[in-house]
């Protein structure tokens, strides 16, 4: 037997039990806010692959409690046996896939194109417009983030339609970008303020122009910044609901509308509705567990001055 | 904010020839006539004294995208060097303004009319009308009332945010898959959260939520019958959907503290509860501060979630004001009423928030 020769002094025992203790408190916190953010997306996933018996008694484990059946995503035509032929439920929820794709991946990028520009240029020269010096340039961006779509979404409806411009991508995509531009330059005026001078003055002297200074020297080292950004937009324009059911119909629907409009319906059928959701926050899922570290950039960039 | 002077010095001698300044201005000048000749060709057009029988307002709209082209690119061929600094900022500007300011003052003609969309009359002028019948509207008046119901909630959002990223801040393994887990709840769609939960979950005969409240002993889970609870269960989704969104900010403002504080508070015998209200604490006013700001901003936009799992109900006592616009123009497509009603929300939200942003200005000055 081994004897332990070194014993902490009775005094530290207690302190030592309290650890322990609030070392198991943490973990437990922790563990219950863990089940809270996961169980609903496990919930949905497994829900795609009961019948109907399975919701009805609420079976939650695969396999011990249930046979996983492809039932859900045969309706989507997405299930193995059904991915071959044709479907008309697979071409829609394609369409309307695609469309959340180019319009928000269009959107994001104009966003930040157009933001990180305006955010170096607010953040190295002083404008003058009329009255309007660089603060006010900036407060008028930023303050359109307090702007609430509720108050645009009616006169847009009317403009489009004069315009021809509803139910169209180009629509959305310019409006899309609208609503994130602020986020975008609130981002990226921090990333370039934390930028030395010195480096575009160095490349300067060096002979290039201030636009080439900024493409070669700047832009590179912003980049992560750009990345947060952009990931951030993408994250809210692929999940906007309000403008797109407003001004879309039948060609320019998003996934969000599509998801939508089946809930409406009477007699839902679950393990279809489960899929959908499922394939709608799925690529959503991907790019938060692959790429949560520029996220997290993203969203504390503003915060920490 | 301090004001920063030019940031970049740059000595640049332009000497821009006059024919490129003449040629610059004519590019400007001349766009800006085609628009105007365009614009009136087609106001003409509508008003029926030149029928050209154009179908929409496309060729308008072209006519301003090259004239916006067109003064981008005027700024560089007179102003040079200068210009293509102003470049950087000006086409946002142009962006923000043709999409933002024009719409508005659009939206400010239109909130003082009748006018519904699928009847063939068109706009009709009606004055104060719309304020008339505003203030007699119990149903907008009620959702104005659960906007500051629901803005209440922030402040819990905001303990449970705090204590996430405390936890998320201690001596941890495993930080990085916590992290990512409690991130999650943010990049899903309102849409399908509300599918997720507020209908799947929470369905009163197998939902799994129904079930775990009939283990505690609630007879008849019914979430969506009475508005107290309805209006709990809103506030719990969308708390769900954006406490990721403060704790991140949170841990962000933890994380930028230098342990050294904590420590010398320990040294100096502050437990962890007075180590946290006096030193932590503290210093993340400022954070907490913006994360509560910009979680208001967020909220005051709360629609999607009410629209898809209550639509407003019962009997409206769930709206929200954008998911009551949104009602009130689906259900009658009556665009007069429902600009007027957001255009006196945005009034109330400018003034809202600017005494709260005074209020948060004044919090923010450290006190001695």
């Amino acid at each position: 037997m081994n004897e332990q020769i070194f014993h902490d002094a009775p005094d530290d025992r207690p302190q030592h039990l309290g650890w322990y203790a609030s070392r198991l408190a943490i973990y437990a916190m922790l563990a219950v806010w863990t089940v809270i953010c996961l169980f609903p997306i496990y919930w949905t996933i497994t829900t795609s692959f009961k019948m109907a018996p399975d919701v009805m008694k609420g079976n939650m484990v695969p396999w011990v409690d249930f046979q996983p059946k492809w039932l859900g995503w045969r309706s989507l035509g997405l299930s193995p046996d059904t991915i071959g032929t044709e479907s008309t439920v697979r071409a829609e929820f394609l369409l309307r896939f695609t469309n959340s794709a180019v319009i928000s991946l269009s959107s994001s990028v104009l966003a930040v194109v157009l933001g990180s520009l305006a955010a170096y240029g607010l953040s190295r020269f002083s404008y003058r417009f009329d009255r309007m010096r660089n603060g006010d340039i900036s407060f008028f961006f930023l303050s359109q983030m307090i702007l609430p779509p509720v108050v645009l979404a009616l006169p847009f409806l009317v403009l489009y339609r004069e315009l021809a411009l509803l139910d169209t991508r180009i629509g959305l995509i310019l409006i899309y970008t609208l609503t994130v531009l602020p986020i975008v330059i609130w981002i990226m005026r921090d990333q370039f303020a934390g930028i030395p001078t010195e480096l575009e003055e160095a490349a300067l002297v060096d002979g290039l122009s201030i636009w080439g200074a900024f493409a070669t020297i700047v832009l590179p080292i912003a980049l992560p910044g750009m990345v947060a950004a952009f990931i951030l937009s993408l994250v809210l324009t692929w999940n906007e609901y309000f403008f797109a059911a407003l001004l879309t119909s039948t060609h320019a629907n998003t996934l969000p509308v599509m998801v939508a409009s089946q809930t409406g319906s009477q007699g839902i059928s679950w393990w279809s509705m489960a899929a959908l959701s499922a394939a709608a926050i799925l690529p959503l899922i991907v790019i938060g567990v692959v790429l949560e570290r520029y996220i997290i950039k993203g969203m504390a960039a503003g915060a920490v001055k | 904010m301090t004001e920063p002077g030019d940031q970049l010095h740059i000595v640049t001698n332009d000497d821009i020839p006059a024919r490129r300044r003449t040629l610059g201005r004519a590019l400007i000048w001349g766009s800006a006539g085609l628009l105007l000749v365009v614009a009136t060709l087609q106001t003409l057009d509508r008003t029926g004294a030149l029928p050209i029988g154009l179908a929409n307002w496309r060729p308008t709209l072209y006519a301003y995208v090259l004239w916006a082209i067109c003064l981008c690119w005027g700024q560089v061929l007179i102003r040079g060097e200068q210009g293509k600094r102003v470049l950087f900022v000006l086409p946002a500007v142009l962006f923000v303004i043709s999409l933002v300011v024009f719409p508005l003052v659009f939206g400010l003609a239109i909130a003082f009319s009748d006018w519904n969309l699928s009847s063939p009359d068109g706009r009709r002028f009606n004055g104060l009308d719309n304020i008339r019948q505003m203030w007699g509207d119990p149903f907008y008046w009620n959702a104005l009332a659960n906007m500051l119901r629901y803005l209440s909630v922030i402040l819990v959002e905001y303990a449970i945010a705090f204590g996430l990223a405390l936890l998320l801040n201690a001596q941890i393994v495993a930080r990085k898959f916590f992290r990512v887990a409690f991130l999650l709840p943010l990049m899903l769609s309102p849409v399908a959260v509300s599918w997720m939960i507020g209908k799947s979950m929470l369905e009163p005969r197998f939902g799994p939520l129904a079930r775990l409240a009939r283990a505690l002993g609630w007879e008849n889970p019914s979430f969506f019958e009475s508005p107290e609870m309805a209006r709990i269960v809103i506030m719990a989704l969308d708390a769900w959907t954006f406490i990721p969104f403060m704790m991140i900010m949170i841990l962000a403002g933890l994380q930028a503290i230098p342990r050294d504080l904590q420590e010398a508070a320990r040294v100096d015998g502050a437990g962890p509860w007075r180590g946290f209200w006096e030193v932590t604490f503290p210093l993340m006013l400022p954070v907490s501060i913006t994360a509560i700001l910009i979680r208001i901003i967020f909220k005051l936009k709360l629609a999607d979630i009410i629209i898809n799992v209550t639509s407003g109900g019962p009997g409206g006592a769930t709206d929200s004001v954008t998911s009551f616009i949104f009602r009130e123009y689906r259900d009658r497509s009556n665009v007069g009423y429902g600009t007027m009603l957001a255009m006196v929300y945005l009034v109330l939200i400018v003034i809202f928030m600017t005494v709260v942003m005074k209020l948060a200005d004044r919090w923010m000055q450290p006190r001695y």
